[in-house]
């Protein structure tokens, strides 16, 4: 796609409907804005401690699957608000997101966190023993929410 | 105590931070993630009380295994939180989420406090009957609903409505940020 086309699609979000309302008002944005960083700490608790189980730093007497198993669906909700929340927050600021490099690092990241985690990370430790290139995966996956969490943040100082 | 702050502002230190381009972002930004840290850390804890999550595991083991993470996050938070106060002494220490987020941290205090003793005194029973008292499962839930309005108040601190550089407030803003109105400006405000 040109770029010129996909900017036109960002103006076409911008002037959304929801854009418009988040926009409109004084407190909508800082509000849901706190919504997703309580989803960005339930995500970061689940990320933090699988990952760090992986590492072997916590719950080195549990085993890494049951770790995995139980954060899961924790990661699933924190990942669910963050989205829902993060919609609106793009629609009403969609051309700053666009012209913002920390927007686009952070997209990508959160691409690849969440296909590392569903696609990789999840199916190796539910179907293997504990191995050291779990230690990998963990470092991985941490290190790419880490980078998709701050340039989050970044995003607001652009 | 605003001679104090109002000092804490003219100190090198606070100048330098305060004109900084990039040390107050990257600041923030650990702060949020040692933020995530803390609370994500915190809420395994706190499910674990009210009976989800690591279910195969004994109150005082979730404690002891999660528990020093969630204290390395939590002093993270604070060094990072008191560099962001020292950076804008005088506007945090007059602005109403501030004061309100500091007041939520105190009751989060309290209540961590109060579970604390108890758990001190009796997790030993309920990692036997596995079973825990319901107003335990009130305070790990109170926990978490204090820390969210936490999160909550402090992204408010970045808005200015009711601060004391911008007027006219009401007298009970004025009153709980500690602000002072010369009354005459403060008719002539009203009366625009």
């Amino acid at each position: 796609m040109e770029s010129n086309q996909l900017l036109e699609i960002i103006y076409l979000l911008e002037d959304s409907y929801i854009g418009e309302y988040v926009r409109g008002s004084l407190w909508l944005f800082p509000v849901i804005q706190s919504f997703h960083l309580i989803g960005l700490g339930i995500l970061g608790g689940a990320v933090v401690i699988g990952d760090f189980r992986l590492l072997g730093i916590l719950m080195k007497t549990e085993t890494t699957s049951y770790v995995i198993r139980v954060t899961k669906p924790w990661f699933n909700f924190g990942l669910s608000i963050l989205i829902l929340t993060g919609i609106p927050l793009f629609l009403s600021e969609a051309v700053k997101c666009y012209y913002s490099r920390a927007f686009w690092i952070k997209i990508s990241c959160l691409l690849m966190g969440t296909i590392f985690v569903y696609f990789i990370r999840n199916p190796i430790v539910l179907s293997r023993e504990e191995n050291f290139f779990m230690k990998i995966l963990g470092v991985l996956s941490f290190s790419i929410w880490v980078v998709t969490a701050a340039s989050g943040r970044w995003i607001g100082f652009s | 105590m605003f001679n104090f702050i109002d000092w804490l502002a003219s100190t090198s230190g606070s100048i330098a931070l305060r004109e900084s381009l990039y040390m107050y972002p990257w600041i923030e930004s650990a702060h949020v993630l040692f933020i995530t840290i803390f609370f994500g850390t915190l809420l395994f804890v706190d499910l674990r009380l009210t009976g989800y999550g690591f279910k195969n595991l004994s109150i005082s083991q979730m404690n002891a295994k999660i528990l020093p993470l969630t204290l390395i996050g939590f002093l993270f938070m604070i060094i990072t939180g008191l560099l962001l106060f020292y950076a804008l002494p005088v506007r945090n220490y007059q602005n109403l989420f501030f004061r309100i987020k500091l007041f939520l941290m105190l009751l989060a205090g309290l209540n961590a406090w109060y579970f604390h003793r108890t758990m001190n005194r009796q997790s030993k029973a309920w990692d036997k009957n596995s079973f825990i008292p319901f107003r335990m499962k009130v305070s790990a839930t109170i926990s978490l609903v204090l820390w969210g309005l936490v999160i909550l108040s402090g992204r408010m601190i970045a808005y200015n409505w009711f601060d004391c550089d911008k007027q006219p407030q009401s007298e009970l803003v004025n009153f709980l940020i500690s602000c002072t109105v010369d009354p005459e400006i403060y008719e002539y405000l009203n009366g625009i």
